[in-house]
């Protein structure tokens, strides 16, 4: 029976639509876990080492002290990152099997998870240091085997906790809360947590304990499924309530209002779309790595204009990149409608400008690092509006991914969304700003390198129309090439 | 009104469309039938200009579709699933279909008053998305937008699938009404030989791609098409 599970998996992944087209992104993806798995090796090597020479403390005892947060912080990461394959599971209902098999299958699927792999990295070199070093074998295998317990139990954990927000949001707050009751000294939780985890290495029989929690987890979570294993419990779609909102406020913005309350609606409502203003938020605070001094590589003066183009740019090139992607679930709507293009893409870009001022008025805490920096994302956001807008939505009509709006998947790369179209484009978005303010920077100094970024931004605003008509030609000409790929679903 | 001449649709070396000519005229209620694979839908894509033609044209009132777009706005259809945008309730869906024909949120909400008992008390107000709807609810969404804005041409590929008897006893007379009534042309496809012969005045059957009948609806046609069809099957089965 295993067989035939394991046998299925393996035709899913292979035959999905995707397979081909994302081997390599597949295979740069098993770099990045291959590293990371490095990584862990390397930090479990180097750990006590580093800790006992730089931070004179015992390493295990350090080590014990913010492993609760190592382990919080595990769980908020699994919870984003970590799949449940309970889901796809709705087709061997009705099979002639015993529902206890497919549940035990799934679960225990989990259980050779990369998220779960990680952890050994890291714990078994540091335990074979620590026996290297000394340590009682008896008792360092007594911690390890609690530890290796205890990663599971977040591993079942996850399980119910998945898709439960509020769950995940209090964890996420109790970390934040507690790391910072700590690095004001007001109340220290590993005060009481560490002796917790050193208690598992100073009597080794305790890990039972440990085990004894992951085997009554696991227990938990195989009866949770099981009591859930029903098309209305567990294997439910969440189903949003849906209010109708009409959006009278945009009205102001005459016909393109029409599409601007679509595309508002769009980024509230689907997960794809909100993963990707999550991205652009993230893109915000990108800057201090420059700004800040904290990267050395990344001190010279012409970086400044390179960071203020990504922070007040970050929903301007995560979204408008995939314009008019983002629409290719009713692809065949929009063009058997009366859709005038230059309405359709004012409204993006209208969207675009909005979300970047917004941006802009938001980063104005670079103030406090010089106003270098804060001119730096002014700029940028000037040279953004002016002129990337208009190349990011030429760029996006060569890209015809279609986007799957209830998922996460690619989100954070596809492999089609770069293509040397796209690529010759990131010269004027990114190098061509940066030069200019070189030329100023030398001619005269920063603030007319600052001016003349500002001005071919603002000219760039005059070829508006230039570039939508463009953008329209290119929409009619590869419309039947579009509506054929969009139809293919991963 | 529409005028199909010479037109083909050919992937590679397999001919999925050739029809001749076909002549519909304004305000004909005409049914399209024929077994899966027999180039309904196709002939509706090319239609839309959501596909290109191999050879030949389809004029819609003297339009040719794949040159000109000004045939959308006398148009209106519902194909299938993508044509409703599911992130929105069926209202918002409603409203900006509304605002792209040039109509205001009363003209829609009298347009929807109409078809209070289509919809069952199941689709207005539910607090539900379209993506969240069941497949039959989602499709009456998708054949009322359709009639938005008092389009002349609507096109209705298999309106009768996953609809329950009430509805689809209430859409045999919309259709009607709107082809008798109103001089609208309404094209639709089905496999129900049932409901067509009942709605359509005309009725054409595609087999392969290729025309093989073309009847005036009168009390034999559903013999006459239930006849041909089951020898179809006959012969297939040979």
């Amino acid at each position: 029976m295993i067989k035939h599970f394991i046998s299925l998996e393996w035709k899913a992944f292979t035959r999905s639509a995707s397979f081909k087209v994302n081997l390599i992104l597949k295979i740069l993806m098993a770099f990045g876990a291959l590293a990371i798995l490095l990584y862990m090796l390397l930090i479990g090597v180097g750990a006590y080492y580093i800790i006992d020479e730089y931070l004179k403390k015992e390493p295990l005892v350090f080590v014990n002290q913010i492993l609760i947060f190592y382990f919080l912080a595990d769980l908020s990461l699994r919870y984003f990152l970590q799949k449940m394959p309970i889901l796809n599971i709705k087709s061997f209902l009705y099979l002639p099997l015993k529902k206890d098999k497919i549940v035990g299958f799934g679960i225990n699927k989990t259980i050779i998870s990369f998220f779960n792999i990680v952890h050994a990295f890291f714990f078994i070199p540091f335990s074979i240091v620590m026996l290297l070093n000394g340590h009682d074998a008896l008792n360092v295998s007594g911690w390890v085997v609690a530890m290796l317990a205890l990663v599971y139990c977040n591993n079942f954990i996850n399980i119910f906790v998945n898709n439960k927000d509020v769950v995940f949001y209090a964890l996420v707050a109790v970390i934040v809360g507690f790391a910072a009751l700590t690095y004001y000294n007001i109340f220290d939780i590993t005060a009481f947590t560490g002796p917790i985890f050193q208690a598992f290495y100073d009597r080794p029989y305790l890990a039972i304990l440990a085990v004894g929690l992951m085997v009554l987890l696991y227990k938990m979570a195989f009866n949770y499924f099981r009591k859930n294993f029903y098309l209305d419990a567990g294997l439910a779609q969440k189903v949003a309530v849906g209010e109708t909102d009409n959006m009278a406020y945009l009205d102001r913005f005459g016909s393109v209002s029409t599409f601007l309350k679509n595309d508002i609606k769009l980024i509230k409502r689907n997960k794809r779309s909100k993963t990707t203003v999550l991205m652009s938020v993230l893109f915000i605070f990108y800057g201090l790595l420059f700004f800040s001094g904290a990267v050395k590589a990344y001190d010279g003066p012409f970086w400044r204009v390179f960071a203020g183009i990504f922070v007040s740019g970050g929903f301007l090139f995560s979204f408008g990149q995939f314009v008019p992607s983002w629409d290719s679930a009713y692809y065949p709507l929009m063009m058997s409608q009366n859709i005038r293009y230059k309405q359709y893409l004012e409204s993006k870009w209208y969207l675009m400008v909005i979300a970047t001022i917004i941006t802009t008025i938001i980063a104005s805490f670079y103030l406090y690092l010089g106003w270098q920096a804060y001119a730096a994302v002014v700029v940028g956001a000037i040279y953004n509006i002016g002129v990337n807008s208009h190349i990011v939505l030429w760029g996006g009509a060569y890209i015809k991914t279609p986007i799957d709006l209830s998922s996460n998947k690619k989100a954070f790369g596809d492999k089609k969304a770069f293509n040397v179209k796209t690529l010759l484009l990131t010269i004027p978005k990114i190098i061509l700003p940066v030069a200019i303010y070189a030329i100023g920077h030398f001619a005269s100094g920063e603030v007319l390198g600052f001016i003349l970024v500002a001005v071919s931004g603002l000219i760039g605003l005059l070829f508006k129309n230039k570039v939508f008509g463009i953008v329209e030609r290119i929409y009619k000409a590869e419309k039947y090439k579009t509506l054929a790929a969009y139809q293919q679903k991963n | 009104m529409i005028s199909t001449y010479k037109l083909s649709k050919t992937y590679k070396e397999n001919t999925v469309l050739n029809i001749d000519a076909l002549e519909i005229p304004k305000g004909q209620s005409f049914g399209l039938v024929g077994n899966n694979g027999a180039g309904k839908t196709t002939y509706f894509s090319l239609l839309l200009d959501l596909i290109q033609p191999s050879t030949g044209s389809i004029k819609s009132n003297n339009i040719q579709v794949n040159e000109s777009e000004d045939w959308k706005p006398f148009t209106a259809a519902f194909i299938d699933e993508t044509f409703l945008i599911g992130y929105l309730t069926p209202e918002e869906y409603f409203y900006f279909i509304g605002e792209l024909r040039g109509q205001n949120k009363s003209d829609v909400d009298a347009l929807l008053a109409q078809f209070s008992d289509f919809f069952h008390g199941e689709i207005l107000n539910q607090k539900k998305y379209l993506r969240d709807l069941s497949k039959g609810n989602q499709k009456k969404v998708g054949i009322v937008a359709a009639l938005i804005g008092n389009p002349e041409v609507i096109i209705l590929d298999e309106p009768f699938a996953n609809l329950d008897p009430t509805t689809q006893i209430r859409l045999k007379q919309i259709i009607k009404d709107l082809a008798q009534k109103q001089g609208v042309t309404v094209l639709v496809s089905s496999h129900d030989l049932t409901h067509v012969t009942e709605v359509c005045e005309r009725i054409v059957v595609l087999e392969k791609g290729q025309i093989v009948k073309d009847l005036e609806t009168n009390p034999e046609t559903l013999k006459e098409l239930e006849a041909h069809f089951a020898n179809a099957t006959v012969l297939t089965e040979v």
